[in-house]
């Protein structure tokens, strides 16, 4: 994840996203309709509250011994058949999978839709090997054939709409037919017919792992189009990569994420697709099975005892779909595999606050995606976390820039004249003061400065002639 | 239930810039029976510090909060963000503090700090408050009194029993007016976009008068109404139930 490094920074890429009215329209619609659904699907289970507190619970166990977990995968996998690789970052990543599917002696794979190969950029690292990935996700076939970027976890096409889709169709798919409508099934049927080709004449799949069960080495992934199922049943070589958070201690563990996540992520009591295999089986899906097993950052996040909750994240994107920035400003804004809530406290953790130190300001701390996340990761508490690493960060770094930064000054200052009921009265008189040249007509409409943001929109009201404290002194005490 | 006397914790942004809100606090309580005091030796709880990731700051207004409030049995605030900066965060910043003597006193005062709404409707036991404003008003809940506090109907209840009061609600309400302390400043452009539709939102209720429990997310959503000569302005819930009806004027009313 080093585009996060060259990537704007949140309020410049906002600012052009805020602007973008066919982008507003296209994702306030999809997040207002798909926020109403969860909260209909949630509604109808009496033990959602439990449910989130095992979800969590499990998470946070899985965690405390993953080291021991992650060996015992290994072991039950191996004895399936399967063949475990280690990687350490997205670059060993992608070089174990290129060597794989080179060793299967073919120049293109399907892969079902992964998070975690976006985090690695697994589709430019097969190109430069002379691979082509194909997407089959229909939403993130519309990413790829449009030379685009996903915008969202679960849709990674949301910030188009069916007009835009069926143009990109027409342009793109040479299936098309010359008078396709933007009917979703018209659309659909399309995607369809041109991905039933590629899964019929390609010999390896690539998947990412919603879960993997400790246990007995099962691998398994949940969707909704039967797309991952032909992607992990139908080529000969399946390799799957998975972060190594990803697993769970046993089948029953399983239970509790399987109600969390659909009604989660796409208000369903249940997906449509769930595969579950162990290893490799005789005359029945691939003959070769590969996991890749991913840390790239993770086990740093694992050591920060506040951040690592964002490891109990399942993908589910209900926090993207409820957030009041992310309804506005749309993924891409965020410059990271993983926008919105999630994205805003797990790339800083993941790729560096250098890379990424304007996400944990991306938010108002409303707490949306707290209330909605279904392992509950307390989003809120990790983004002041990673707020105040960043300042530490600056502190320890020292030097004038970070002396002479005005928010430092600003918070220092602050904190000096709230320590001293002397010099809090003080400064409460001199506002009052030294806001007479602002003050305009009874209001405050032109600050300057970092300020300047507040006022170019909004009014201030200038602070009255008496603070309270002057006015119970006067009256009551 | 009946409470005898509470502290106000007035927050340093009431206390310097709506002092009325403070002032309609006390006349609120008197008339319900309560004494009120105020050690003047508050400042500011420190939550825009420890919300900018200044923690570190923020332990010397941690010290003097428990310190000022030490004597208090309850402790009334009109701000649910500062009271919720002092029972969900105070515990973390003498955490980070490494000092058990002041984690302790925390414990001892979180749970003693309450919101307006909640020693009205928990602790003194009262909806109808023998308020009368008679205007058209809608009600705006601010996110850290709707989800850190869980103030949930006590505000709505309290404005539905004023005499004269026509309460309309507000569409999309739980979402938030994108003030969020630094963020208004520092993501200035999605600041103002969810300022936007939430001032849209007020204007289609006709109300005349927008509420919150919050003057911070008032002074926000009353920047804009200002700015676009709205003609709706913002009070704090303190005082409208303040307000009394002009035949009842001194008469406190039990439930």
């Amino acid at each position: 994840m080093t585009d996060a490094a060259v990537h704007p920074s949140f309020p410049e890429a906002a600012r052009v996203a805020l602007a973008d009215t066919q982008l507003r329209h296209n994702i306030g619609h999809a997040t207002h309709t798909i926020r109403t659904k969860r909260a209909a699907a949630v509604a109808e289970l009496p033990d959602w509250e439990q449910l989130r507190e095992a979800g969590r619970a499990l998470k946070e166990r899985v965690l405390r011994h993953l080291d021991e977990h992650l060996l015992e995968l290994e072991a039950a996998v191996q004895r399936a058949g399967g063949i475990v690789h280690w990687a350490r970052d997205a670059e060993e990543c992608n070089r174990i999978v290129a060597d794989v599917v080179a060793v299967a002696g073919v120049d293109a794979v399907v892969k079902s839709k992964s998070l975690t190969t976006e985090e690695t950029k697994l589709n430019e690292a097969l190109a430069e090997r002379g691979i082509s990935a194909w997407e089959t996700d229909l939403a993130q076939l519309i990413v790829q054939l449009g030379n685009d970027t996903p915008s969202h976890i679960l849709v990674p096409a949301i910030h188009k709409n069916r007009a835009q889709i069926r143009e990109l169709f027409l342009r793109t798919l040479p299936d098309a037919p010359a008078d396709l409508s933007d009917d979703p099934r018209a659309l659909a049927e399309v995607a369809r017919r041109h991905l039933r080709r590629l899964f019929l004449e390609t010999r390896v799949g690539i998947s990412g792992v919603n879960f993997a069960i400790a246990q007995t080495g099962t691998v398994s992934v949940v969707e909704s189009e039967g797309n991952g199922r032909m992607c992990t049943t139908l080529p000969e070589v399946l390799i799957s990569v998975m972060g190594i958070e990803k697993l769970v201690p046993t089948w029953q563990d399983l239970e509790v994420f399987l109600q969390l996540l659909p009604r989660s992520s796409t208000a369903e009591r249940m997906n449509p697709y769930t595969s579950l295999w162990t290893g490799v089986t005789d005359g029945d899906g691939p003959r070769e099975f590969h996991l890749v097993l991913l840390d790239n950052g993770r086990t740093d996040v694992l050591a920060d005892e506040v951040g690592r909750q964002a490891l109990n994240c399942i993908r589910c994107s209900a926090c993207l779909n409820v957030c009041p920035v992310y309804e506005r400003t749309g993924g891409h804004a965020y410059g990271s595999t993983y926008p919105g809530p999630i994205g805003a406290i797990l790339t800083p953790m993941l790729s560096g606050l250098d890379a990424a130190g304007s996400l944990p300001y991306a938010s108002t701390l409303c707490g949306a995606c707290y209330e909605v996340c279904p392992v509950k990761i307390n989003i809120p508490e990790v983004l002041v976390h990673l707020r105040a690493e960043k300042v530490e960060h600056s502190r320890r770094a020292g030097g004038t820039a970070a002396r002479l930064d005005p928010e430092r000054l600003a918070m220092q200052t602050m904190a000096r004249v709230f320590a001293s009921r002397r010099l809090y009265e003080a400064a409460q008189r001199a506002g009052r003061l030294g806001q007479r040249p602002l003050v305009r007509r009874g209001r405050i409409d032109r600050l300057p400065g970092p300020l300047s943001g507040w006022t170019s929109m909004r009014d201030l009201s200038p602070l009255p002639d008496q603070s309270f404290r002057e006015w119970w002194r006067e009256h009551r005490a | 239930m009946s409470v005898q006397r509470a502290s106000l914790f007035i927050t340093c942004f009431n206390d310097t810039m709506f002092p009325r809100t403070g002032q309609a606090v006390v006349e609120l309580l008197e008339r319900l029976g309560v004494r009120v005091d105020f050690p003047l030796e508050q400042t500011c709880c420190g939550q825009v510090l420890f919300n900018t990731g200044y923690a570190r700051e923020t332990i010397p207004l941690v010290r003097r909060f428990v310190r000022a409030f030490a004597d208090s049995e309850l402790v009334v605030s009109p701000s649910a963000s500062c009271v919720g900066m002092v029972r969900e965060n105070y515990a973390r910043v003498a955490e980070l503090a490494g000092d058990a003597a002041l984690a302790a006193q925390v414990e001892a005062i979180a749970p003693r700090v309450l919101e307006l709404t909640e020693l009205l409707v928990d602790r003194i036991g009262v909806v109808d408050v023998g308020a009368f404003f008679p205007h058209r008003v809608t009600y705006h809940p601010t996110c850290h009194g709707l989800r850190m506090l869980a103030l949930g109907d006590r505000p709505v209840a309290l404005l539905r029993a004023v005499r004269g009061i026509e309460f309309v609600d507000l569409p999309e309400a739980n979402q938030c007016c994108g003030f969020g302390g630094t963020f208004a400043v520092k993501n200035a452009d999605t600041s103002i976009a969810m300022a936007t539709d939430k001032v849209r939102a007020i204007l289609d209720t006709g109300a005349e008068v927008i509420v919150a429990a919050d003057n911070s997310c008032l002074l926000h959503i009353g920047g804009m109404l200002s700015r676009q000569r709205a003609g709706v302005r913002t009070m704090h819930i303190a005082e409208i139930l303040a307000q009394a009806e002009p035949a009842r004027a001194g008469v406190p009313s039990t439930p």
